[in-house]
């Protein structure tokens, strides 16, 4: 009998998608079932005509001093790009810290934009939840896969724990040598006194080759795990961004395939009594609470997909970003280049500065005063990441890259409390071995145009980056 | 004044003096102690500032919240008397308590 048969009779009026994939994820594999729900959602838009989706075009936005502080629409995906985000955030900061905006494309939000009020927001997960999902947008319909960053304890710090393993320093000391190894390989490869895309040839390659590491996945296929991460992150319902979701269901059907064919692999491997290796999936396979989290197929894949986007655009952004700072600012690259020593400060201060993720999104469990606000229970609530690093309240000079500043630790870009950011340490490690491979090796790394920017509110990056590499003299 | 004493994953053994009401992680910065990061600056927030309290001391260190304990579940290391250095108010009565670092924060 088909399994799927008696689900959609059941609900004949409205379709329940995440029901159907619970419902028969035993029985048909999760390619299969991601390409069905494709259709399933294809169909219900046709006959009930779904949620209209909305379409970002670009046109420049006004200056932040010539609008009303209610019409301050901080979720415009243009807004980094545009290079505004910076006068429309410190408006809300010192006039509105906690603001509501009634009529954006993603419906009414408050934006949380001082950092001792992110804080508040971040540690007090039971006043406000993390799901069901932390953009600012509702995720496409009809993928309900689930990522335990956008879960609530108690089902999050099992979730969380299972997977950790893989990238808690122990594990990551053990990876060391090869990252090295695999940075130093794109390194010498590059083009000296040229210019280039460090975009495409530095950032996305040696993050491609991270995730690769992480999951030891096909490593001619590498590129692959980027463009699913840029895909999974970038529809207009989600974060504003240029990719209509349609497009997104063929390839979250390709990636289950790819990973499930790679977790019987290492299943095969682990069955046959051979050594398992650090990478995620072997960790998997070795934890009782998660050996079998391939009958989960939507918690599996919930796990893979936010590791992989996790480890993705934050560092990829972070590695243009770095590089775009030392030449905003070059009396710091001159100190950096005399004192490698601040290498491991100046990845704190390139993780503040960038700020590669603006936000996370929480909904209020019920009514919550802060800062003079009333946020009703229902409410969603927007933590700018983005906006508490600038805040001049809480960080000296906030607007100014100071490689050598005190406590550079003490950014908001990991985020605070139980959903702080599990690949914190791999991120810095990465950023560490590339500065250090850098310096060993060229004179100057100049950035020879502006760079371009994605269009998103959620991602803070660069789609292209032309830079000139000179030598160090030997 | 008194002292506590900070003991680094290889061993290595810092003496930090007691300042009446402080933090035990701020004790630990103000001394250069290395091997805390403290990265919320200690807001209970970042589990960061992991140590492992030595069990003779437990009682004189009082209990942890459940924020805290719920930020240590995070902690790869964590053990049995595991704290958040940031939630430790230091007194002279810890003259001499012993303190293990991590080998890694996270």
């Amino acid at each position: 009998m088909n399994p799927i048969a008696p689900i959609i009779e059941k609900g004949t009026s409205l379709i329940s998608l995440p029901l159907i994939a619970e419902k028969t994820s035993p029985y048909i594999p999760i390619p299969l079932q991601i390409k069905g729900i494709h259709l399933l959602v294809k169909a219900k838009k046709k006959v009930w005509k779904g949620k209209p989706v909305p379409v970002f075009v670009e046109k420049p936005l006004p200056d932040a001093d010539s609008l009303a502080i209610k019409d301050i629409d901080v979720s415009n995906p243009f807004l980094y790009r545009q290079g505004l985000w910076l006068s429309y955030f410190k408006r809300l900061r010192d006039e509105c810290p906690v603001h509501y905006q009634a009529n954006s494309p993603f419906g009414p939000f408050w934006s949380i934009t001082r950092y001792e009020d992110i804080l508040y927001v971040d540690k007090h997960h039971d006043l406000f939840s993390a799901e069901p999902i932390i953009s600012i947008g509702d995720r496409p319909e009809g993928m309900p896969i689930e990522m335990f960053i956008a879960m609530d304890p108690p089902k999050h710090d099992v979730q969380r724990q299972a997977v950790q393993a893989a990238v808690a320093p122990k594990n990551l000391a053990e990876m060391e040598g090869l990252i090295r190894t695999r940075t130093q390989d794109v390194l010498d490869n590059l083009p000296l006194d040229k210019p280039f895309d460090w975009v495409d040839k530095v950032s996305v390659e040696l993050t491609s080759r991270m995730l690769a590491t992480l999951f030891d996945f096909p490593y001619e296929d590498r590129h692959k795990l980027a463009y699913w991460s840029d895909l999974s992150t970038s529809s207009p319902e989600t974060t504003g961004g240029p990719i209509p979701s349609d497009k997104v269901f063929p390839v979250a059907a390709e990636a289950a395939r790819y990973f499930t064919e790679l977790w019987h692999r290492k299943a095969a491997q682990k069955a046959a009594g051979k050594e398992m290796g650090f990478d995620l999936i072997s960790l998997l396979l070795n934890n009782e609470k998660t050996k079998d989290m391939i009958s989960r197929p939507m918690e599996l894949m919930g796990n893979l997909t936010l590791l992989i986007v996790g480890g993705n655009d934050t560092t990829r952004n972070s590695m243009t970003g770095g590089v775009l700072a030392l030449n905003e600012f070059p009396e710091e690259f001159a100190k950096l280049k005399n004192n490698p020593k601040l290498i491991p400060s100046m990845v704190s201060e390139i993780i503040r500065w960038q700020t590669p993720l603006a936000y996370m999104r929480r909904v209020a469990k019920q009514d919550v005063e802060l800062n003079g606000q009333i946020i009703r229970k229902g409410d969603k609530v927007i933590m700018w990441y983005a906006s508490g690093n600038r805040d001049e309240r809480a960080i000296e000079k906030p607007d100014q890259f100071i490689i050598d500043r005190k406590n550079p630790r003490n950014h908001i870009s990991f985020g605070f409390g139980v959903h702080r950011c599990m690949g914190n340490r791999l991120a810095e490690m990465q950023l560490r071995i590339l500065w250090e491979e850098l310096l060993a090796r060229f004179e100057n790394i100049e950035v020879v145009s502006n760079p371009e920017y994605v269009q998103s509110n959620f991602v803070r990056g660069y789609t292209k980056m032309m830079v000139k590499l000179t030598a160090k003299a030997k | 004044m008194g002292n506590i004493i900070f003991i680094e994953h290889d061993g290595s053994r810092h003496e930090a003096q007691i300042e009446e009401g402080a933090t035990l992680m701020q004790t630990a910065m103000d001394n250069g102690v290395p091997g805390i990061d403290a990265d919320c600056g200690g807001s209970c927030a970042c589990g960061t500032c992991h140590v492992i309290v030595d069990k003779k001391w437990l009682e004189s260190v009082g209990d942890a919240s459940n924020t805290e304990l719920q930020m240590l579940d995070m902690a790869p290391e964590k053990s049995e008397t595991s704290r958040l250095s940031c939630q430790i108010t230091t007194t002279e009565a810890m003259d001499g308590m012993e303190v293990h670092l991590p080998e890694f924060q996270m």
